[in-house]
Parts: C-alpha cells; sequence; structure tokens
C-alpha cells in the first residue's frame, strides 16, 4: 500500500518526531512484519550512537576546568558531635525530621527509633514484624513514620506521646510490592508516599486509602534508591538500581523523562543538587558522580586510586558545594563538587556507613552505620 | 589442602559473578595485592627472618605494606594507608603471622600474604564441620603456635556439643588432616598453617572484631552461583545443610522484547529532539548557585549566633521559630519566587503585601492547588469544585486571570476531576506571578524594609 511506504521513508527520514499515537500506530502497524528483533535492536543502538554525538557537541569544558577561578575551600574541622547508640544490629536508614533536629532510623533486628538526636534521648520504637527495616522516613508533619523491607511493604505508624498507646496499633499497610522496600520518601505531604523496591519498580501510593496512584516501570533490575525534586512546583524524582541506571520520572505520568548509565556497578544512592538542575549518585564502583538534568550528561566524577570500596549514600551540602559520601570502607569522604577533589576524610565508623543525610537546615549531617550506631557530624 | 591457586585473570568477562559489588572490590584488592608482591616493579621486600632457634619465612613488615600503599596509591595521609591496609587485612588478603585480629599496624610487626587457593573471591562459605575438624586438629598438634586461643577453645567445646553425635566422625578427619600435614616441608608447613588460620579468622572471626563476610541482603541473590560456593576446606560437606535461603538464584534477566526496543527508540528520539545546554553554560549556573548560597551553608560559613550541634545551644533554632526575620532570611527571599514560597514567614509576606494590594487571588490559588495536590485521594472532587467555585467559576469571588486556552482546558480537566486537575493553570499563574507580583514585591517597602532591617513584621 502506498500510505506503507511513504511512513516508512517519513519515519527512517526521522522527521517524525512527535506523533499524535493514533497516527503513530497505524503508520507502524504496516511495518511490524518487516521489523526483526536484530533490526530494532541495530536501530536503537544506532540512535544511541547519534545522541551520543550530539551530546559530545555540547561537551565544550569540564566543571573543574570552569571551577579553577572558584575560590579553593579551606580546611575543615567535622567531628562526630553526638553519637547515638540504641540499635541492637546494622543501621541501614534514617531520615530528618524538618524540626531539623529529630531522626529516625532502622536497623537490621527490624526495630525502627526516634531520636531527638540533639539531646540523644529515645523517643519512639516500633519493632517491625521483618528484619533489615531497609527504608525509613519521616512525615513533613513531623507525626508520622514510614518503613519497610523484607516485608515487601512500607507502612506508616502515626507518632503518638501517649504513653499508654502502642505505637504498633495504629499501623497502616500503605504500599505493596513482590520484593523488598528499599526506599520510601514521603511527598510534600503526609498523604503520598513514594517507594523503590527489589521488583524493579517505584511507586507512588495514597496514605489513606492504600491506593497505587502511579507505577513507575523502567529499571531492568531492583531499584535501590529515589530523591524528590526540590522545587516547590516540580512533579519529578530520580531513581537508581542495580542496572547501574540513574532514571528521572515525570510523577504525573509515570514515564521515565531522562536516564543516564555511565557507572560500572549498582547505584546505592541518588540525591538532588538543591537548585534541582543536576543530582549525585553514590556507586559500588567505588565512585560518586554529578548528572546535569539540563546538559543530560554526566559532568563531574569523584573517585580517588585508593577509595576501591563502594559509596552507599550521598547529600549534598546547603550551598551544593559540598558531597558528603558514605562508603562501605566505614569512611566518610568530603567533595569539593566543583573542583573534584576530596577536601576530608572521616573516620569514625567501625563498619559500613549505611546512610547519610544533611539536616534540613544544613547544619550537621548523619551517618548511619553498620556498626550499630549513628553519628551526627558537624 | 593447599591446591593449586586459581588464576585470578582466569575468570571470564562475561561471568555475571563478576560484576557483583563484592567481586568487584575482590578483583581491585587482588590487583593491588598482586603488585604489592611483584618485585620487579617495586613491590614490598618479603623475606625470610631469622628469630632465636628458627627462621621466620615469607614476611613483610607492616611499615613496608604502608609505605608502598602511599606511594603506589597516591596515599598522602599515613591514617589513610593504614586504614586501608587494614581493611585489606580484614577482607583476609594479608595477615598478622602472630594475631587472630586482622589490622594492620605501621611498625615492624609481621604480615604475610594470603594463599589464592583462600581468597575470598572464591566464594567461601564454609561450614562448622569443617571449622569443628580444624579445630580438632590443631589441638592434635603439639606446636606453640598452634594452641587454642581462648574463644577458639569456646567455639570448640560448643561445636562438641552441636556435633556430639558425629563427633568420632569430624575426630577422624581431623586426624587424616593432621597425617596429610605431616608429611608437607617444614617451613611450608609453617606457612601453610599461617594462611588456614587467617583464613579462619577471617570466617571465624575474634568476638568484637567485624565479621567481614556478612552480606548486604538486598545483593545477595547476584552475588553467588550455589555450584560455585565453596563450602568445605577438608572436602566434607554437612549432609543436611539446606540451600541457605540467601542463594536462591535471582529470577533469570527478562530476554528484551520488540516491543521493549521500541520503547527504547520512542524514548532515544525524544531524547535526540531535546534542547541541551552547553557544558560551559552548565557550569556557570552550578557556580554561580553555590556561590549565591554559600553564605547560607553552616559547612562553609559558620551559623550565626552559633551551630547548635557544636555549640550546644539551640539559639538559633529559636531565632528561625519566631516571627521576625533575620536580614539574612530575608534575603534570601528575593534569589528567587520558589525561596518566598518555600519559607513560611517569606509566603507570608508575600500573601500580605498582595491583599493589601487586593491582588492576592493568584497566590492564593496557586496555595489552594498546592494544598489540593497534599489531599488524600477521597477528599479530591469536594477540592477540586472548593477551588472551581471560589477561583475560576463565572462569578467567582477570588477570579484568576488565565487565558482563554488555559481556562478551556481546566474546564475540560475539571469534569473527571483529579489531583492534577489544575496543573496546567497552576504552571500558568506561577509564571504570572514570577513576572508580575513577585517582582512587585521584592521592590514594595514592606520587603526593602524588612531587608534593610528597618521595620519590625507586623502581625
Amino acid at each position: 500500500m502506498p500510505w506503507e511506504t511513504e511512513s516508512k521513508a517519513l519515519l527512517k527520514s526521522r522527521k517524525i518526531t512527535s506523533f499524535p499515537h493514533s497516527a503513530c500506530k497505524m503508520a507502524t502497524e504496516g511495518l511490524h512484519e518487516n521489523e526483526t528483533l536484530a533490526s530494532l535492536k541495530n536501530e536503537a543502538e544506532s540512535l544511541k550512537g547519534k545522541l551520543e554525538e550530539e551530546r559530545a557537541k555540547l561537551h565544550d569544558v569540564e566543571l573543574h576546568q570552569v571551577a579553577e577561578r572558584v575560590e579553593a575551600l579551606g580546611q575543615f574541622v567535622m567531628k562526630t558531635r553526638r553519637t547515638l547508640k540504641g540499635h541492637g544490629n546494622k543501621v541501614l536508614c534514617m531520615d530528618w525530621c524538618k524540626d531539623k533536629r529529630r531522626i529516625v532510623s532502622s536497623s537490621q533486628d527490624g526495630k525502627v527509633i526516634v531520636w531527638d538526636s540533639f539531646t540523644t534521648n529515645k523517643e519512639h520504637a516500633v519493632t517491625m514484624p521483618c528484619t533489615w527495616v531497609m527504608a525509613c522516613a519521616y512525615a513533613p508533619s513531623g507525626c508520622a513514620i514510614a518503613c519497610g523491607g523484607l516485608d515487601n511493604k512500607c507502612s506508616v505508624y502515626p507518632l503518638t506521646f501517649d504513653k499508654n498507646e502502642n505505637m504498633a496499633a495504629k499501623k497502616k499497610s500503605v504500599a505493596m510490592h513482590t520484593n523488598y522496600l528499599s526506599a520510601c520518601s514521603f511527598t510534600n505531604s503526609d498523604m503520598q508516599i513514594l517507594t523503590a523496591s527489589g521488583d524493579g519498580t517505584c511507586a507512588l501510593w495514597d496514605v489513606e486509602s492504600g491506593q497505587l496512584l502511579q507505577s513507575f516501570h523502567g529499571h531492568g533490575a531492583d531499584v535501590l534508591c529515589l530523591d524528590l525534586a526540590p522545587s516547590e512546583t516540580g512533579n519529578t524524582f530520580v531513581s537508581g538500581g542495580c542496572d547501574k541506571k540513574a532514571m528521572v520520572w515525570d510523577m504525573r505520568s509515570g514515564q521515565c523523562i531522562q536516564s543516564f548509565e555511565t557507572h560500572d556497578s549498582d547505584i546505592n544512592s541518588v540525591r538532588y543538587y538543591p537548585s534541582g538542575d543536576a543530582f549525585a549518585s553514590g556507586s559500588d564502583d567505588a565512585t560518586c558522580r554529578l548528572y546535569d538534568l539540563r546538559a543530560d550528561r554526566e559532568v563531574a566524577i569523584y573517585s580517588k586510586e585508593s577509595i576501591i570500596f563502594g559509596a552507599s549514600s550521598v547529600d549534598f551540602s546547603l550551598s551544593g558545594r559540598l558531597l558528603f559520601a558514605g562508603y562501605n570502607d566505614y569512611t566518610i569522604n568530603v567533595w569539593d563538587v566543583l573542583k573534584g577533589s576530596r577536601v576530608s576524610i572521616l573516620f569514625g565508623h567501625e563498619n559500613r556507613v549505611s546512610t547519610l543525610r544533611v539536616s534540613p537546615d544544613g547544619t550537621a549531617f548523619c551517618s548511619g552505620s553498620w556498626d550499630h550506631t549513628l553519628r551526627i557530624w558537624a | 589442602m593447599a591446591q593449586a591457586p586459581t588464576d585470578p585473570s582466569s575468570a571470564e568477562a562475561a561471568d555475571p559473578e563478576e560484576s557483583s559489588p563484592n567481586m568487584i572490590v575482590y578483583r581491585k584488592i587482588e590487583d593491588i595485592i598482586t603488585r604489592m608482591q611483584d618485585d620487579k616493579t617495586g613491590g614490598v621486600p618479603i623475606r625470610t627472618v631469622k628469630s632465636f632457634l628458627s627462621k621466620i619465612p615469607s614476611v613483610v613488615t607492616g611499615a613496608d605494606i604502608v609505605q608502598w600503599l602511599m606511594k603506589n596509591l597516591s596515599i598522602e595521609d599515613q591514617g589513610e594507608a593504614i586504614h586501608l591496609g587494614s581493611l585489606i587485612a580484614a577482607q583476609g588478603y594479608v595477615f598478622p603471622i602472630s594475631d587472630h585480629v586482622l589490622t594492620l599496624k605501621d611498625d615492624g610487626t609481621f604480615y604475610r600474604f594470603q594463599a589464592p587457593y583462600f581468597w575470598p573471591s572464591n566464594c567461601w562459605e564454609p561450614e562448622n564441620t569443617d571449622y569443628a575438624i580444624y579445630l580438632c586438629k590443631r589441638t592434635m598438634q603439639n606446636k606453640a603456635r598452634l594452641e587454642l586461643a581462648d574463644y577458639e577453645a569456646e567455639n570448640l567445646a560448643r561445636l562438641q556439643r552441636a556435633f556430639a553425635r558425629k563427633w568420632e566422625f569430624i575426630f577422624m578427619q581431623a586426624e587424616a588432616q593432621v597425617k596429610i600435614d605431616r608429611k608437607k616441608d617444614k617451613t611450608e608447613r609453617k606457612i601453610l598453617d599461617s594462611q588456614e588460620r587467617a583464613f579462619w579468622d577471617v570466617h571465624r572471626p575474634v568476638p568484637g572484631c567485624v565479621n567481614t563476610t556478612e552480606m548486604d541482603i538486598r545483593k545477595c541473590r547476584r552475588m553467588k552461583n550455589p555450584q560455585k560456593v565453596k563450602k568445605s576446606v577438608y572436602g566434607v560437606t554437612e549432609e543436611s545443610q539446606p540451600q541457605s535461603p540467601v542463594h536462591v538464584p535471582s529470577q533469570p534477566v527478562r530476554k528484551t522484547t520488540k516491543e521493549d526496543f521500541r520503547k527504547q527508540i520512542t524514548f532515544l528520539n525524544l531524547q535526540i529532539d531535546r534542547h541541551c545546554l552547553k557544558m560551559s553554560k552548565v557550569a556557570e549556573s552550578l557556580i554561580a548557585y553555590t556561590e549565591q548560597y554559600v553564605e547560607y551553608d553552616p559547612f562553609i560559613t559558620p551559623a550565626e549566633p552559633s551551630n547548635p550541634w557544636i555549640s550546644d545551644d539551640a539559639a538559633l533554632w529559636d531565632i528561625e521559630m519566631s516571627k521576625e526575620p533575620s536580614q539574612q532570611r530575608v534575603k534570601r527571599w528575593g534569589f528567587s519566587m520558589d525561596e518566598v514560597l518555600k519559607d513560611p514567614v517569606g509566603r507570608d509576606q508575600f500573601l500580605r503585601f498582595l491583599e493589601s494590594e487586593f491582588s492576592s487571588e493568584n497566590l492564593r490559588f496557586w496555595l489552594a492547588v498546592q494544598d489540593l495536590k497534599k489531599q488524600p485521594l477521597q477528599d479530591v472532587t469536594t477540592r477540586v469544585e472548593e477551588i472551581w467555585q471560589e477561583f475560576l467559576a463565572p462569578g467567582a469571588q477570588s477570579a484568576i486571570n488565565l487565558d482563554s486556552h488555559s481556562y478551556e482546558k481546566t474546564s475540560q480537566n475539571v469534569k473527571d476531576p483529579g489531583r492534577y486537575t489544575y496543573e496546567d493553570a497552576q504552571e500558568h499563574i506561577y509564571k504570572l506571578m514570577k513576572s508580575d507580583s513577585y517582582a512587585r514585591f521584592l521592590r514594595s517597602n514592606a520587603y526593602q524594609d524588612l531587608l534593610l532591617a528597618k521595620k519590625k513584621v507586623n502581625n
């Protein structure tokens, strides 16, 4: 049929890019028989090559070169200011409360603890029915926490100050995945939770009803981490997985907007640069990297010959100038984001650093470790 | 017992196990260890040291290892080199000849390299029967250096209780091992004994020491092919050992389908058409952002009056809670509209200013839509209707000004109410506010006075 040949030619010349879905379907339906798996694969490969070519044209300079004119940072004196002891096994995750001093932490022993880390007092504790509670999050209101792990669920617990009330009694099961829960985060409301799972998907849930609002498919393996974009208006988030990819998602449509694949191993942690225009990642390949969304490219890599263990957790200081990264070699390395150099190495933990977050006002950061403790650094 | 060393370079690159997180680290350490032992390219001096009546074969001092690490891995700080060396020891690649605790000291303490047979990359998971055989055979040999440490004696007692019924078998295996060992050359035996002990120090560490064989459960599925796991040093396996739950093989990777490729192609085309910025522009933007916010970053510019974590004084937080915003805080509202909207005090000031000009409907609409998105699903329909009535319906009390296209689209959306019903309208209003209301706010006396700390906040 003549329209078939014409649309084939048009598609080939790539003149049509934004096609109304129905027309596209019509145009490609006739082509199905002619497209083999191999030809599609080749097409994908050639497009990848073209994309890389286009991006490379814009790669006119390196970030650290432009940053040469920026004043060097002074010497840092960062110390452990608080040590939180109380978990009976590896600390796997932690999150800050908006009040800048409370934190929630979760552990392999199934315990989730809420602390006033300023005083080091434990304020709440709940025992989960499973071990390995790999994810926990504080609600924006400060009135609830969410957690989950090997139970494949994410549950929300309201925080009550009534001594007589059992926290576990008011537990609400929100998210249900088909594999372990690796990360969870409230959106800017107590009413929605975003989750990441070993089942390779992310999902957005309505807390009240437990209903799935949107699911995000695209990772080729376990998703290990996620971070919501800091914008007041944004509806995007980034996720990282065992497929070595970092993906940026549109929360509204469930579509993947951008994808980055330059790491050599699992991405354990992703965190947005405070302006929301870029994000950092930490990986088992022992490097941290910075990806800019506007350049659609990796713009910096933070690594050293002597750092051979994986980076488990990363976060930025308030201005984005410093990147704090916790590693499986028990240390925390502090990187100059712009210049690409390491400004400090912090010793203290006696086993892997598994989680790290900067406080909401940037006055400190908290690290959690397999040595059962959490430390506040400033 | 000591078999031909496994050649690490013979591992196929295609082997998926090679890319497992643990294996990546092992290969890096093995590379370091191999270079360290290469005397042709400046490796550490491995010597036989004379001591009293005997010789200590094949040792190197901790100091030499630390020095080598600093020189060859560009490590400037000695502490860092010691830390890395200790980790390499803890993983089981190098060990002190006279201590069960696997750590590196920067002095004359003697260390030996582990035999490749015992390397962690061989996926060892030695069982308790093996450990029992090992401890048992140690007690059979009359050598001071093989005497059991207290924790080992305790472990042995516990294993004797646990394996009471098959202790005869274990004893026989231990005797057999002793016989085999006796046939070896004296010097070789010294080395092998120490390597075997170091192997057990990794898999049955001294109480209080980190067990480096512990795994991150999220990565377990891909880590070890059950067929490749080595369970026995002495060729003995526990019959009733069920397959470790950790070794459930991961799902077979789904083959890429035509549909997958089509999706990829669509995605790639979208990416190719995306307008991207040059690196130079991006770099300038990132630098500009950090420079603007550096004075607000407590890690770089010390917080005033003090950082609560350092001074133990929460004054900074008390000040922030009060309704009186500091000049620095007010200045930040001028960086972008998001900053004003993010800060509750800023938002409040912005709203008051607009109310004083009788033009607050845009901001209130924007806030209402933000609030809508925070509602539980069951309340969404009601809120959508409320917002429509107040801001958009004909004759609305706080009518906002949308262009006809946005208004048309929004009217359609309202028929199927959801959290994103007003997304388009909100975007439009946001842009309007940015160029109009926000700009006026920054020029206003209300804002300027706060910025110059001329006036207190009106409550």
